[in-house]
């Protein structure tokens, strides 16, 4: 079976004890909320996730949406979990209070996220998709669509979409076709086909509210030419309810290899009636302020599927008897000893939790720094969070996403042939995770994102509000021994930034050979300095810990395996990235 | 109508309990605590019976130390009004809490007390009895079902046999069983309110009541394990252990 149980205790550790969420709030001017609060919250997002997301996760996988004539159903369960989410009021956290949200702090909002996609990652892509949709419009729609939307989008009565991919464009948007002509009345007509659009067609809300990039007839060609409408599926009245039917279809559902609970749609506008977002030609700026948020939200679906992975396989592993333990039998009063007595059993455990529990870590301080970016009072923090957000973007999408791939895949090792057959829910892991490396942006964009635009945006500022506090760290606790593997692994991710500054800056193709080794090097950097904190507060914090010295003990071990196992790649990938792309790029295209 | 809910904050029931090194009781440190669930099931009634408009306020009562706030709140944020908290170190028996909420009851005047039907880290299963023999009221104990008419509360209890249906008249006591309903989600505005809602702090003292324990606590032991099962050849031996070894038959 699936096993999840909210990791409250490592959570309020990252929030309260790694990431002073105390400091954090009073940044933010936020002093009318308290630890206590963001707790009685997360207890509260855990209940919800456990007992109703959870147990309709593997029923969902199975029986999957079904369509019919255009209407397409979600699994069963899912349309009372979505009403209960929509009346406690879920959907609304993070969200402005102007508009109805709670306004409460990404610090806490991505927590809840996690807790969601670890219990139920195909439901969490329906008001996933809808927070993204209003965060675009939020910054660039009129006064007037805020108005007639956001409130419903908000407290969930309606559903958000994004339309960017068709047949023939994917990650190129220059190619797309979808029209939007002009009206009288300052509407926009937009017909076209849009593909693997998540949630776009369902019966969770009465309405559906999409945004859609679509091109003017005078528009100039290219990524230029591309603006953003709001497109719903049925035009509201002026009292705010579900009108009469726009023409925009759903021609049919994608049939994946996960995912099977999110409905992923092929939708037909046909002389649809849709309102600008934004600035004519100018929608890829509204859309990638959904895209950036989104990718952050990517990466966080991928922690939390591993989490289900991790606490599935640790709960099977130690209930599977099964061989006795090479140092003579643990368990003698046992048939077997359980699995989890052996080396690489618990290899495989200890590397997906020194992950997961560091990937916690991290989201951690990026969403701090989301918070920062626009709450800080103080401009120059405003600043330093928002390029430490655009740095770590890609980071937390690409490595967080391969990872649960990785560790889920790990997870149904340890179960065995079991973990292959269905029963239990782990292969679903694995499928449920591996879309989260292609969707947001393949990860292979992600890693040219971070090496192409990242690494030399304004002169390497980014990199350096990276590098500063890891080096001081580094500096400050140089006598601990335990500080020095990332010292190493620092080292390396130095000289790699420097070669690949160097040989990039001459041959654009180095760069792109680098990219992937480079940003799996970055992030590992980035979880080593994670864990290095976590273990230096763990040592203050275990004498006088009592009932909790467990937890510390713990973190102490995990960060040592890290430190021990993990982190070491550090060296291999900077060998592999000096090696350069000649053996690469050597074959011709026709011997392939 | 006002009515009155106690809540007690216990270890919560995912946790596996462990006994103390020193045997003098359970680990509470570092252990998830939350609310009795059998209390949760009571503030979901008094919520329901707000919502039919029966009752006018509820109150959420608990008698512990000052970490019990927070199973106050979770009461408050189920839809409870106000909390009072009656403070304090010991770990008060059940007499003792009865005590409590009988110089409350005097003090708040409500038509109905609910209260869990016991609590799942003693188990004593007493409070509500107790409390309705100090008030000199009828109780409505292990209540399945609750309807309320004209000063009336009508109780199906859980008992052995199957249900018996009693008929108090209010001020009444009921404790809450399993079946009586099945508690809410709070919502995240919900949780949110709770925060500013009031929750008003008292010791024992001031009702009057001391709270020291009357029993002492001799040792605390882990059940003991359960031992391997024994494989028999015939049927004859399997008599024949069951009459002599485990002395069943």
């Amino acid at each position: 079976m699936q096993v999840y149980s909210a990791p409250l205790r490592d959570m309020r550790f990252v929030l309260h004890e790694l990431h002073d969420s105390a400091g954090h709030l009073e940044a933010i001017g936020r002093t009318d909320l308290n630890g206590e609060l963001i707790d009685s919250i997360l207890e509260e997002a855990a209940k919800f996730a456990q007992e109703v997301l959870l147990p309709i996760n593997m029923s969902g996988d199975e029986e999957g949406c079904r369509y019919e004539n255009g209407v397409v159903r979600t699994p069963r369960g899912f349309k009372e979990a979505y009403d209960m989410f929509r009346e406690n009021g879920w959907g609304a956290l993070s969200s402005p209070a102007e508009f109805g949200g709670q306004d409460l702090p990404e610090i806490l909002s991505k927590m809840v996220e996690e807790m969601q996609c670890s219990a139920n990652l195909s439901f969490g892509l329906y008001p996933g998709l809808t927070h993204g949709a209003v965060l675009a419009m939020l910054d660039h729609a009129s006064e007037e669509l805020k108005a007639r939307y956001l409130p419903k989008m908000i407290d969930g009565t309606w559903s958000g979409t994004m339309n960017l991919t068709e047949a023939h464009c994917g990650t190129d948007l220059g190619l797309l076709r979808t029209r939007a002509v002009p009206q009288a009345d300052g509407s926009y007509r937009l017909t076209g086909t849009k593909i693997f659009i998540s949630a776009g067609e369902h019966d969770l809300t009465e309405n559906i509210i999409h945004l859609v990039l679509a091109r003017l007839p005078d528009a100039p060609k290219g990524v230029k030419g591309i603006s953003l409408f709001v497109v719903p599926k049925f035009l509201p009245t002026d009292d705010g309810r579900p009108g009469q039917r726009n023409g925009v279809t759903c021609a049919g559902i994608e049939h994946k290899m996960g995912l099977k609970g999110s409905a992923t749609c092929q939708l037909v506008f046909e002389d649809a009636t849709g309102w600008l977002v934004g600035e004519v030609n100018k929608g890829l700026t509204g859309m990638f302020t959904m895209m950036n948020a989104e990718r952050l939200s990517v990466g966080i679906q991928g922690l939390g599927v591993a989490e289900t992975a991790y606490q599935s396989a640790a709960a099977y592993a130690k209930d599977r008897l099964q061989g006795r333990s090479l140092a003579g039998a643990k368990y003698p009063e046992k048939a077997a000893d359980p699995i989890i007595v052996h080396p690489d059993v618990r290899r495989s455990l200890m590397t997906i939790r020194a992950y997961v529990e560091g990937c916690r870590a991290l989201a951690g301080w990026v969403a701090k720094a989301l918070d920062l970016e626009t709450k800080a009072t103080d401009p120059e923090l405003r600043q330093q969070s928002e390029d430490f957000v655009a740095l770590m973007t890609p980071v937390v999408k690409a490595l967080f996403t391969d990872l649960s791939f990785e560790m889920s895949s790990m997870a149904v090792q340890i179960y065995g042939g079991h973990g292959y057959i269905r029963d239990h829910g782990i292969e679903q892991l694995v499928r449920d995770a591996r879309i989260t490396m292609i969707y947001e942006g393949a990860n292979g964009i992600q890693a040219l994102d971070l090496v192409g635009r990242k690494l030399p945006s304004h002169m390497g500022r980014l990199m350096r509000g990276f590098f500063h506090p890891v080096q001081q760290f580094i500096e400050d606790n140089a006598s601990d021994p335990n500080v020095l593997p990332l010292a190493k692994a620092f080292g390396a991710l130095q000289q790699a930034t420097a070669h690949i500054a160097q040989a990039g800056m001459k041959d654009p193709e180095e760069a792109g050979a680098a990219a992937t080794d480079y940003l799996r090097l970055l992030g590992l950097v980035a979880l080593g300095y994670m864990w290095a904190r976590t273990a230096k507060i763990a040592n203050e914090k275990l004498p006088a810990a009592n009932g909790d010295a467990g937890f510390y003990k713990a973190k102490l071990s995990t960060a040592q395996f890290f430190n021990d196992r993990l982190l070491p790649q550090a060296g291999a990938l900077w060998g592999a990235i000096k090696a350069g792309k000649a053996s690469m790029m050597a074959l011709e295209d026709a011997a392939f | 109508m006002k009515i009155l809910v106690p809540v007690k904050r216990v270890v919560d029931y995912n946790v596996k309990v462990r006994v103390k090194s020193d045997q003098t009781g359970v680990e509470l440190s570092g252990v998830k605590m939350a609310m009795n669930p059998f209390d949760e099931i009571a503030v979901e009634e008094a919520v329901r019976l707000k919502e039919k408009g029966v009752v006018t306020e509820i109150i959420a009562v608990s008698v512990g130390i000052t970490a019990s706030q927070e199973t106050i709140r979770t009461a408050l944020a189920m839809g409870a009004d106000r909390g009072i908290l009656v403070e304090t170190e010991a770990s008060p028996e059940p007499l003792a809490v009865a005590k409590i909420l009988k110089a409350l009851a005097d003090r708040e005047q409500p038509g109905l007390i609910i209260l869990g039907k016991q609590a799942i880290d003693d188990d004593m299963n007493a409070t509500g009895q107790m409390l309705a023999a100090l008030l000199g009221w009828p109780q409505g104990t292990f209540a399945s079902k609750v309807d309320i008419e004209d000063g009336t509360a009508t109780v199906k209890r859980e008992v052995d046999g199957g249900l018996e249906t009693v008929a108090l008249t209010m001020p009444a006591i009921i404790t809450a069983d399993l079946r009586l309903n099945e508690p809410r989600y709070a919502s995240l505005p919900n949780i949110m309110k709770a925060r500013k809602k009031p929750i008003d702090v008292v010791k024992p003292a001031d009702l009057g009541v001391d709270p020291a324990p009357r029993l002492s606590t001799l040792k605390v032991v882990e059940p003991p394990k359960r031992q391997a099962g024994k494989k028999v050849k015939s049927v004859a031996e399997l008599v024949d252990k069951l009459r002599n070894e485990a002395k069943v038959i």
